[in-house]
């Protein structure tokens, strides 16, 4: 029986969205009939000005293997400058990634607008692809095993 | 220069002009560093000492509601020190008008964190921190401070971007794996004792989110994946706030080195946002700002 159950793996994205622009573009998608990954978790905050560094630490610490990250493009943002402040945050939060050495290949950051279902599509699936060429992110996992 | 320094303090404590001075008294082993002093009697202010083992950064303890208490306070800060000053100020932490700032001309100190991290016999039991060997701060800004001892006892020589990072450099030059390899052998030695937070000068939350429970973001127990991800949450909240004092490093009982982090955010910072330095430039700060003209390059 375990012998028929694939063995091949399968990559876990999770996805921070916001929830004016990206999520609705997903939503959009999905009413399109547009089909995109299922390894996508998809996880709605109220704006990319709301997404702590912590969540992305968070979401590599429960075995994600990529984490992407998207919301409204520049001077879209639902509360005017949400998203400027968060692409400030990213620009040095990247930074301190690639000290620490993390794969930087497992990181994305996007704007996809409301309007950008088939962004949406294609962007879900170069990350679920790419990553899959990675393998899993065992480096991080291991770190954080007992 | 001890004698000016005494001088001055005891003139501020007897008529009044403040209840406390924080400065440096002589350790009880004669050749240690000096500790912290609260003077509050100005027949004390001969404990006070000026000289080239005063590393420790004194104005971590300005935001401490227990020195608050005591009323106004003057602070003896070196030019590396009067840095974080200004950003406490700046993020209205403490309120200048209950400060008196003594600013001390230096021309660089030596610490026993600092030899512990050479490791080397030659340098004896102190040797010189790495802030000193890049300092372009050894004569404090005068526009801040009350008063300034020493003045002309040394100058200010600007030191050059690539200098000032060259460790950091240095280390970009391994690969994200060996990098990564480096970290997890650091880390795993951490205890989480929360020194590093403890003597920061800039980490004054009072409830810090390392103690939250409720969600809890950090594990707390101390094991990799709750120290790597503290490590990450320390040297990120000092983005773009850092001033590079080294007490950080120099308090980790388990010799991390922590003030590499606290480089790489202090040089994105400089690289991306106009030069910015924490401390020194009057730029806006870092984060709770924007620019449309930030760069994006990185965003799909």
């Amino acid at each position: 029986m375990s012998e028929e159950v694939s063995k091949e793996f399968e990559p876990k994205v999770v996805a921070y969205v916001c929830n004016w622009c990206t999520y609705l573009g997903a939503d959009l998608a999905g009413t399109n009939r547009l089909e995109y990954p299922t390894n996508v978790r998809i996880i709605r905050l109220p704006c990319t000005g709301r997404i702590d560094f912590n969540l992305i630490v968070k979401a590599f610490e429960n075995g994600a293997d990529s984490v992407l990250v998207s919301g409204c493009h520049p001077g879209d943002c639902h509360y005017n400058a949400g998203n400027y402040h968060a692409r400030r945050r990213w620009m040095l939060f990247r930074e301190l990634l690639a000290t620490l050495g993390l794969d930087m290949d497992r990181i994305h950051f996007t704007w996809i607008s409301a309007a950008e279902g088939r962004k949406f599509q294609q962007v879900v699936t170069e990350i679920t692809e790419k990553t899959r060429a990675l393998g899993p992110y065992t480096k991080y996992r291991e770190i954080c095993e007992v | 220069m001890s004698e000016p320094l005494q001088n001055s303090c005891r003139k501020l404590l007897t008529d009044g002009t403040v209840q406390v001075v924080i400065g440096y008294v002589k350790s009880p082993v004669d050749s240690d560093p000096a500790i912290p002093g609260f003077i509050t009697k100005p027949e004390d202010c001969q404990r006070l000492q000026w000289n080239d083992l005063c590393d420790l950064n004194l104005v971590t303890y300005l935001s401490r509601p227990e020195i608050k208490k005591l009323g106004k306070a003057a602070i003896v800060v070196k030019g590396c020190d009067l840095r974080a000053l200004a950003v406490l100020l700046r993020e209205s932490q403490v309120s200048r008008e209950n400060l008196y700032i003594i600013g001390m001309a230096c021309a660089g100190q030596r610490s026993s964190a600092a030899a512990a991290e050479n490791n080397d016999a030659a340098s004896g039991t102190l040797a010189t921190p790495y802030k000193c060997t890049v300092c372009d701060a050894h004569q404090p800004d005068a526009k801040l401070c009350d008063e300034v001892i020493g003045a002309d006892s040394v100058k200010n020589e600007p030191v050059e971007e690539s200098t000032r990072y060259a460790r950091l450099t240095e280390f970009l030059k391994k690969t994200p794996e060996e990098r990564f390899a480096f970290w997890k052998r650091e880390l795993s030695r951490c205890i989480r004792c929360y020194a590093c937070r403890q003597v920061c000068p800039l980490c004054y939350c009072n409830r810090c989110i390392a103690d939250r429970n409720r969600p809890q973001e950090i594990s707390t127990s101390a094991t990799l994946k709750g120290n790597v991800a503290w490590n990450i949450t320390r040297a990120f909240h000092l983005a773009g706030r850092c001033v590079g004092c080294g007490q950080c490093s120099s308090a980790c009982p388990m010799g991390i080195d922590l003030q590499l982090l606290n480089l790489t955010m202090a040089k994105a910072a400089e690289d991306n946002f106009g030069g910015y330095r924490a401390g020194v430039t009057e730029l806006d700060p870092v984060i709770g700002t924007y620019s449309v003209e930030d760069k994006e390059g990185f965003i799909g």
